[in-house]
């Protein structure tokens, strides 16, 4: 029951907010912050009192499920798991702090603002929790149209041009992934006689092989837009560029995270051969998008379009890491979500922060703001040593295990993908030279970070610095669903006896601990 | 007849005696707004008849009409529209200098015809509907004489309505000549019974699909559409969109379905072209357009298109793909143009997309009501647009039909494009306090208000929750 109310209250909330913002200015924010507040204290609390039992077994730990269009088999069908889990916590402490960064932000229009930002947030939550492929498509465009209007309304300069394009093609690739949804449906509904779009009825299908590459090739493309893989990044650095500050923070902390989610809940899983036969090709594509986000991150003079690029060049890792399909890879990719979410999301805050401050994006009317800001300076600091992958943040654990895990699996590709670390610390490194650094230029008095914003900020740096110390709270969390992954890897669908629903993973479940020494070793 | 026949011919009836009514009211003086309120309490009379004669269905009046499920659902359709039609009419016609009153028995006469059509099993009264509504339909598009693009639009018409019919007649005529029957059933027949030659037989039905395909606007017979759409008064713009479309809709179908048109293979491949060019010609001539009004039309063949690829497959799935697309579809058209309506002023229509700018600020219910609208027709989830969509996807993956799915989703992408456009413009713009624009009738605007937020709300309702009404329709067309 909680999950239908997670999404529940942030669908209320948001209707609420742009009912009441037509009469007042200032509740609208108040109802926000409180719905999400509320949603995070109930993940939270719902988090503690399963941990750590819960995750060790291999049961869901939560489902709700109810007739929607029985005619078609679609059921309304809630369901999560660790990793479901990881990402909803994730979203609702992203939602606060999107909720905070735009307390002063925005100005016009408060309610309809809110609004938007609380039906994304709730699609996003419905994306992490639909286990009925009709239900995951519909959460999946639901946080579209919000996301257009708020970088087309409240955006900089250049925002029709960006949300348009970011519209296009999302709801492009969506398309087709909606087609491959459909043959799988109709494929299943042949084999077995019942037509359905249960997640965990489907996992079984038996798939001709060549069908099975076409298939997950649809589903691909909708995530890899999403995530977003070289060449179809481009729609990334301008809807990250001209979107308001909460909304380059739910885009590049949320939003590219269902790409991820979506590659490990059901393309791995649905088509499992195919995804193998095609890994190295992704593993390549990834690689490629490190290398290539780096190089255009360091040419770029727009500091948010800096930012926007090394997430293409972070989620490369993740591309990198799924597709090794080991263990190691997956924790590094689970990791890698998250961190990556909490230091961008940090560094675009900052940006927003700057503009607010001297309205300009531009690097090269930046410089010496450490003296004037010193507390944002050292914010900038740890974000952009996380981004870099300094020991001690978070992110160096999540990149240290992909490439770890990758290197088992393709050792060239991983040399190459190696390389990218150096050019994240070239451009993390000039970041700071360029604002906070080097010559001084004149502006008029600048204030430092409020109360409000060292809130913010450093929530977010005590985040990044407890998951570079304590990760294991985090792969004990994702075990289940990663020794998952692993069987459905294991299991060979290309067998004429097609395995039924069967998440018994018991016999399969090895303690983690133990295998990355093993791994190690080997 | 007998007492049962009139029974089953009840909403004709209706229909038909209220346009006399209306006459007599007219003549005998009573103001714009008796007549507008009576033709309103008429239409409902005959929209809930449709449920007094569920119970009798399926009903045949040999040899030319057929009372059954599927009908009953197209001429619930017909009708619905044009009640919404003559609700947003008042205000519109209220204001122009023309007398309105007449206006509404040519509505009557147009929905008549449209009714006719979506009962026809037979070539004499397909071709009656057909000419009912379109002779009406030349009254109605020119009826504002005063204005140039409304007497183009009615000359436009009349010739190429007349051309068509030309051609339809001539199909009509060679299939009879082959297989010596009008009737659809009996045609069918005497296919599988008689020596018929091929040839004349196909030529026959492709005589026929030009001219049915003119009424519907496929590409490449929807050069009239966009100028039509254009010069033609607002209400009737929504008339022409969705009622007259529905009713052609409807016989196709069931011409279709009793000769078996799905055995040939030809029929089937030049469909599968027409589908095609609609969907991409409809779409990409619509991105270029600056008039409201020229948008909803190539968006209109586009979504004829759409409702073709959902025809082809011919399985049972597709009839209700069929149907709930052509409610989607009629709800968002006729909520669409309702809003334009609205918008107009004595002068001009609200067609130039620069009038939209802003509106947001202005009228906020309008704006909703308006992006509600063009989101269902660009077929995003929360909107009936969207199940419609999903709907058709399965039908035609359902039957292998992969090459025009994926032309449907690459043109709908496209279609995004000017959609968002209009959407874009309306939330654009800088809040300025403009005078609040004077509501000349303030009972009659809250009244098309309501109607709109109705019909927003259907849309919204039907797109997460399609479930009572699917089963609504497979009850009633199964029969």
């Amino acid at each position: 029951m909680i999950l239908i109310w997670l999404i529940g209250i942030l669908m209320f909330g948001g209707l609420l907010a742009w009912l009441i913002g037509r009469w007042n200015r200032a509740f609208p924010r108040w109802i926000s912050l409180y719905t999400v507040s509320a949603g995070f204290l109930a993940v939270i609390s719902f988090w503690i009192d399963h941990y750590p039992f819960a995750f060790r077994s291999n049961n869901w730990l939560e489902q709700f499920h109810t007739e929607w269009i029985p005619i078609f088999g679609i059921s309304f069908h809630l369901a999560i798991d660790g990793l479901s889990l990881l990402m909803l916590s994730l979203t609702f402490f992203l939602g606060i702090l999107a909720v905070l960064t735009s307390w002063t932000d925005v100005k016009y229009q408060v309610g309809f603002y809110h609004f938007n930002l609380l039906w994304i947030l709730a699609g996003i939550c419905g994306v992490f929790m639909a286990m009925d492929l009709f239900l995951f498509y519909f959460f999946w465009e639901i946080m579209l149209i919000p996301m257009y209007f708020l970088i087309g309304i409240w955006g900089s300069e250049n925002r029709v041009y960006a949300a348009y394009k970011f519209f296009i093609f999302t709801q492009a690739s969506g398309l087709i992934m909606f087609l491959a949804i459909l043959g799988l449906y109709f494929i299943h509904g042949q084999n077995n006689g019942s037509y359905t779009f249960n997640y965990f009825e489907l996992i079984g299908t038996y798939i001709p092989a060549k069908i099975q590459t076409i298939l997950m090739f649809g589903f691909m493309i909708a995530f890899v837009v999403k995530l977003p893989i070289v060449p179809f990044h481009s729609w990334l650095p301008d809807a990250h560029s001209e979107a308001p500050t909460a909304g380059s923070l739910i885009l590049a902390g949320l939003l590219l995270k269902t790409g991820a989610y979506g590659i490990l809940r059901f393309v791995i899983p649905l088509f499992p051969m195919a995804a193998k036969e095609y890994g190295p090709l992704f593993m390549l594509l990834g690689v490629v998008g490190i290398i290539y986000g780096a190089v255009l991150a360091y040419s770029q003079s727009d500091l948010k379009r800096l930012v926007a690029y090394t997430s293409v060049s972070h989620m490369g890792f993740v591309m990198l890491g799924i597709f090794a399909f080991n263990t190691l890879a997956f924790q590094g990719v689970i990791m890698q979500l998250l961190t990556h979410a909490v230091s961008t999301g940090a560094l675009f805050i900052l940006a927003g922060m700057i503009k607010e401050r001297i309205h300009t994006r531009n690097l090269d009317q930046m410089g010496g703001l450490w003296t004037k800001m010193p507390r944002m300076g050292a914010m900038a600091m740890i974000f952009a040593m996380a981004s870099l992958g300094l020991p001690g943040l978070g992110n160096f654990i999540a990149e240290f295990l992909i490439l770890l895990g990758a290197f088992k699996a393709n050792i060239w590709l991983t040399v190459v993908a190696t390389l990218g670390l150096i050019f994240s610390a070239v451009y993390s490194l000039r970041i700071m030279k360029r604002v906070f650094l080097g010559s001084k230029i004149n502006h008029q008095k600048i204030k430092d970070l409020n109360w409000r914003e060292m809130t913010i900020m450093g929530s977010l740096a005590i985040l990044i610095i407890w998951l570079g110390f304590f990760p294991q709270v985090i792969f004990k969390t994702a075990e289940v669903s990663i020794n998952k992954l692993q069987y459905y890897l294991s299991v060979k669908k290309m067998d004429k006896t097609p395995q039924t629903s069967s998440l018994k993973t018991k016999h399969e479940t090895i303690s983690i601990k133990k295998k990355p020494i093993k791994n190690v070793r080997k | 007849m007998s007492e049962s026949d009139f029974l089953a011919l009840l909403p004709l009836l209706i229909l038909a005696s209220s346009s006399v009514l209306i006459m007599l009211i007219i003549a005998m003086r009573f103001s714009h707004r008796i007549v507008q309120l009576s033709s309103l309490l008429l239409f409902l009379i005959a929209f809930s008849s449709l449920f007094y004669i569920r119970q009798i269905i399926p009903y045949f009046l040999e040899p030319l009409l057929v009372v059954d499920g599927f009908s009953l659902f197209i001429m619930g359709l017909i009708i619905f529209s044009s009640l919404v039609v003559n609700i947003i009419s008042y205000i519109y016609f209220e204001e122009k200098e023309e007398s309105p009153k007449e206006y509404y028995v040519l509505l009557f006469l147009c929905t008549l015809g449209a009714c006719v059509l979506a009962v026809s099993k037979h070539f004499i009264s397909l071709f009656l509907g057909l000419e009912i509504l379109t002779v009406g339909l030349y009254a109605l598009m020119a009826y504002l004489r005063g204005r140039n693009h409304s007497i183009e639009a009615g000359i436009k018409y009349l010739i190429l309505a007349a051309f068509s019919s030309a051609f339809l007649l001539f199909g009509m005529a060679l299939i009879y000549m082959e297989t010596g029957s009008m009737d659809f059933t009996e045609i069918s027949k005497n296919l599988q019974q008689l020596e018929v030659s091929v040839p004349v037989f196909t030529t026959g039905i492709s005589l026929m699909m030009v001219g049915i395909g003119f009424k519907l606007a496929v590409v490449p017979f929807h050069m009239w559409t966009a100028d039509v759409y254009q010069g033609a008064p607002a209400p009737v713009t929504a008339f022409i969109a969705t009622a007259s479309k529905g009713g052609v809709f409807a016989v196709l179908y069931r011409f279709f379905i009793a000769i078996d048109g799905y055995s040939y293979r030809n029929l089937i491949l030049t469909l599968v072209f027409i589908a095609i060019a609609s969907m991409t010609v409809g779409n990409l001539l619509a991105l270029k357009q600056k008039n409201v009004k020229r948008i909803l039309a190539y968006s209109s063949i586009a979504h004829l298109g759409y409702l073709l690829v959902a025809f082809i497959p011919g399985s049972s799935l597709s009839l209700f793909a069929v149907s709930f697309y052509l409610l989607a579809y009629i709800f968002t058209t006729l909520t669409a143009f309702a809003v334009v309506t609205i918008l107009s002023d004595k002068d001009s229509d609200a067609e130039n997309i620069q009038q939209y700018q802003a509106l947001y600020w202005r009228e906020p219910v309008l704006a909703f009501v308006f992006s509600t609208a063009l989101i269902s027709l660009a077929g995003i989830p929360l909107t009936a647009g969207f199940m419609g969509k999903f709907y058709i996807l399965a039908a035609s993956i359902q039957s292998g039909y992969w090459l025009i799915s994926i032309v449907l989703i690459l043109s709908s992408v496209i279609g995004l494009y000017y959609y968002l456009r209009i959407i874009t413009m309306m939330f654009s713009g800088n809040k300025k306090k403009e005078v609040k624009i004077r509501k000349v009738h303030p009972a009659f605007y809250k009244a098309n208000i309501f109607t709109l937020c109705l019909l927003t709300l259907l849309i919204v309702w039907f797109g997460i929750y399609p479930k009572d009404l699917m089963l609504f329709m497979q009850n009633l067309i199964m029969h």
